[in-house]
């Protein structure tokens, strides 16, 4: 039975606080979905166009892709305020790949990406405390302060590139790994579509085909590759077709249940020994390519509108949720706030604790290693490495 | 010290045809082993010993090897170990390191170093940098080895030395044995080491045979990484070399033995880190310096000591400038006059020394 109990509050100046507890019977546990169906590329069956979404899982796919929403917006602000220098791509408005492909396969699974990283940085596992202290060059980032925007790492999750194109054949390599040491897992390799042009990402295509190996390849096509529209760098655009022999399909990148149901059509095809496969997420960005790129002296700003107007993934999943009865607006309000805080707190911290000693120069050069000197800028000047 | 003998080179005869070698039979005292069967047999003994290592290039599995280096490999472990790769430098390398980082042990072969410029971008920015970048949150273990430098003939896309390129790096650790003793102990050191290391063989030493003491035909065999060896011991100059010049510095020695000059031959086996301290050491002794390689002069190993000696307590000692012997500063001719004449000959680094010495 559904219970509504109206707390009144009076307060000493008189104002009065309407607080609503309503227990979550009111709500639903799931609900069944439709999805885009996916453009096919050598493949008879695509994923199925229906998906179930439990209460659970929504939130927790609400709370990740508005977390890492948030910390991009908060990295955007201390990148103005110049604590944040260098190289910051901000991966805002393409939530819904980082968090829909997490949500398709396991963590004992494997990922790498190219320099729009911090999603999935998140999403592999990492605090936002230390992504955004990374961010800052601190000693508490992810990377000791040494990395930067584009060099993070944990568990299972091999960065972080900077290297356009690059992170395509390590991913693959970490695959072939993943064959190696037959524990069926597999590896998502992520690029974009201005990598997608890159020479050894056709390399790694065909010695993943031809060893079989378990590769997801992953093209983020958020329509630029920096200020170059697809149209003006590709000959084709039809990324997912561009594995020639490798399978494709092509995936609403906006929308966090299908890219998760593709990726678990995906990655039950590459594990158990068919070979790679590559899926085209169709995606976009709100920033510009880098803090340095405002993004709009190459698409318009109605553009831009648009996409946050009609596909912007945080509200398509919230509106699904709420006219579903799966959440409520008190619900979805309070993790915003949680999620606010969070980040705060994380920018606090990230402003707040020291820059790496400068003990720590010359360390982490060799693993496992004696000690050893380093010259330093004058031949007077002798630091120390230790592993 | 041992005692070398190179066919060869010096076209004596008496020594015994190199003997062919079997795995895993047990050997005499002291044996006469070519550079190429010391790499495979130390590449042997790693696969054995460690499951993550396997080994990656073109033609390395079906043909042999394309200079025969990993003979016998593939029959011996098989596809998953030994894995023949298209002709995809880059690609071959990144897939290479990926798997490095995921915690395979690879040994990525070129077929000649020169085609690792494709790959160039993977072994400093994806290898050497890692460890750094993340903090020490990755590491990567992984070889890259190959025929370095100048081969007869191959002229000027083939014949490129390039320790002096990775030499530059940090990060990598870079190897450049000469003898069969170097080639063994050394790569397997790099096998076993947790980093990325850049192992500069060349085609011109893998025929040749050298004596392998008893000790270097165990299987833990190591030679460490980072120590130069004084292959001759002198007191009037020292030369310091790496890979097969090595074998001029010796002989020149000798020439200049008959005229009462004893020189002290350094080997410096590894390229980074250097062994400044054996150098310095020698130099304090002999008073005069002459490094001598293959590679061009401008930005080389020979610029590298020769700073480092003015930087450093070596200085004070010196009887005279130090000075480099280097291959010419020109891309690599074919026609075997001009060749002859683009690296340095035994003739080239006796009149150096005798230069140095004014006599």
């Amino acid at each position: 039975m559904p219970i509504n109990v109206f707390i009144i509050i009076r307060k000493s100046q008189g104002s009065r606080v309407v607080v609503s507890a309503r227990s979550f019977a009111d709500l639903t546990p799931q609900a069944s979905f439709d999805i885009k169906r996916c453009d096919l590329h050598r493949l008879d069956e695509g994923p199925s166009v229906q998906t179930v979404l439990t209460r659970e899982d929504g939130l927790r796919y609400y709370r990740t892709m508005q977390t890492v929403r948030r910390m991009e917006l908060k990295a955007d602000q201390l990148y103005k305020q110049k604590i944040i220098r260098g190289f910051c791509h901000l991966y805002d408005g393409q939530e819904a790949c980082a968090v829909g492909i997490e949500a398709g396969i396991n963590p004992t699974d494997h990922l790498i990406t190219a320099y729009r990283v911090h999603g999935y940085t998140y999403t592999r596992g990492v605090s936002v405390k230390e992504i955004l202290a990374e961010l800052t060059g601190r000693k508490g980032g992810i990377a000791k302060g040494k990395g930067g925007s584009m060099h993070m790492y944990a568990k299972n999750f091999y960065g972080g590139n900077g290297i356009v194109g690059a992170q395509v054949p390590l991913g693959a390599g970490v695959a072939l790994a993943c064959q190696y040491q037959a524990k069926n897992e597999v590896c998502v390799t992520l690029y974009g579509d201005g990598a997608a042009n890159q020479g050894q990402i056709f390399e790694a295509f065909n010695m993943a085909a031809l060893w079989k190996l378990p590769c997801i390849f992953i093209c983020e096509n958020n329509k630029y590759g920096m200020g170059t529209s697809v149209e003006r760098a590709s000959a084709s655009t039809d990324y997912y077709k561009r594995g020639d022999y490798i399978p494709g399909l092509r995936v609403d990148g906006m929308d966090v249940l299908s890219v998760r149901e593709a990726t678990r059509f995906a990655a039950d095809y590459c594990r158990y020994g068919k070979g790679p496969i590559l899926m085209e997420l169709q995606t976009y960005r709100y920033h510009g390519h880098s803090m340095s790129d405002p993004g709009v002296s190459y698409r318009t700003r109605d553009e831009i509108q648009e996409v946050r107007g009609k596909s912007d993934p945080i509200t398509m999943l919230k509106d699904r949720m709420i006219s579903n009865n799966m959440a409520s607006l008190e619900e979805i309000k309070d993790i915003d706030a949680e999620i606010r805080k969070e980040i705060e707190e994380a920018a606090q911290f990230a402003t707040s604790d020291p820059e790496p000693p400068l003990e720590d120069l010359c360390n982490h050069i060799f693993f496992n290693d004696t000690p050893f000197e380093v010259r330093g800028t004058s031949p007077w000047v002798k630091l120390k490495s230790i592993s | 010290m041992a005692y070398l003998r190179s066919i060869l080179r010096s076209g004596k005869n008496g020594v015994p045809a190199v003997l062919r070698r079997e795995f895993h039979r047990t050997l005499p005292a002291a044996m006469q082993v070519t550079v190429r069967d010391a790499i495979k047999e130390a590449m042997d003994e790693e696969l054995e010993r460690d499951e993550r290592v396997f080994l990656l290039g073109e033609e390395v599995a079906l043909f042999e090897g394309a200079y025969k280096v990993t003979r016998g490999l593939w029959k011996k472990y098989g596809d998953k170990r030994i894995i023949d790769t298209p002709i995809a430098e880059i690609g071959f390398t990144g897939i290479a390191v990926g798997a490095a980082m995921a915690g395979l042990r690879p040994v990525v072969e070129y077929m000649s170093f020169n085609f690792s410029m494709q790959s160039v971008d993977h072994i400093i920015n994806s290898a050497a940098k890692t460890y750094y970048m993340s903090g020490g949150l990755q590491p990567v273990s992984i070889v890259f080895r190959g025929p370095n430098g100048a081969a007869p003939g191959v002229a000027a896309q083939h014949a490129q030395c390039f320790a002096a390129w990775y030499g530059h790096v940090p990060g990598l650790k870079v190897v450049s044995p000469w003898s069969a003793e170097d080639a063994k102990g050394l790569l397997k050191s790099a096998i076993r080491d947790d980093n990325p290391v850049v192992f500069l063989e060349n085609e011109i030493m893998y025929s040749v045979p050298f004596e392998m003491s008893e000790e270097s035909q165990s299987k833990d065999f190591l030679i460490p990484i980072g120590k130069a060896k004084i292959e001759r011991k002198g007191n009037h100059v020292t030369l310091v070399s790496h890979s097969h010049v090595v074998s001029r510095c010796m002989d020149a020695a000798a020439v200049l033995a008959k005229d009462g000059i004893e020189c002290e031959v350094i080997n410096l086996r590894t390229i980074r880190p250097m062994d400044m301290e054996a150098i310095e050491t020698s130099v304090m002794k002999t008073k005069h310096l002459i490094t001598v390689e293959g590679g061009w002069p401008q930005f080389g190993v020979g610029g590298e000591i020769l700073a480092r000696i003015m930087e450093g307590p070596g200085f004070g000692y010196l009887n005279a400038p130090a000075v480099r012997v280097t291959g010419v500063d020109i891309p690599m001719p074919y026609a075997k006059l001009l060749e002859e004449n683009t690296l340095p000959q035994i003739k080239d680094i006796v009149f150096s020394v005798k230069k140095m010495l004014n006599v």
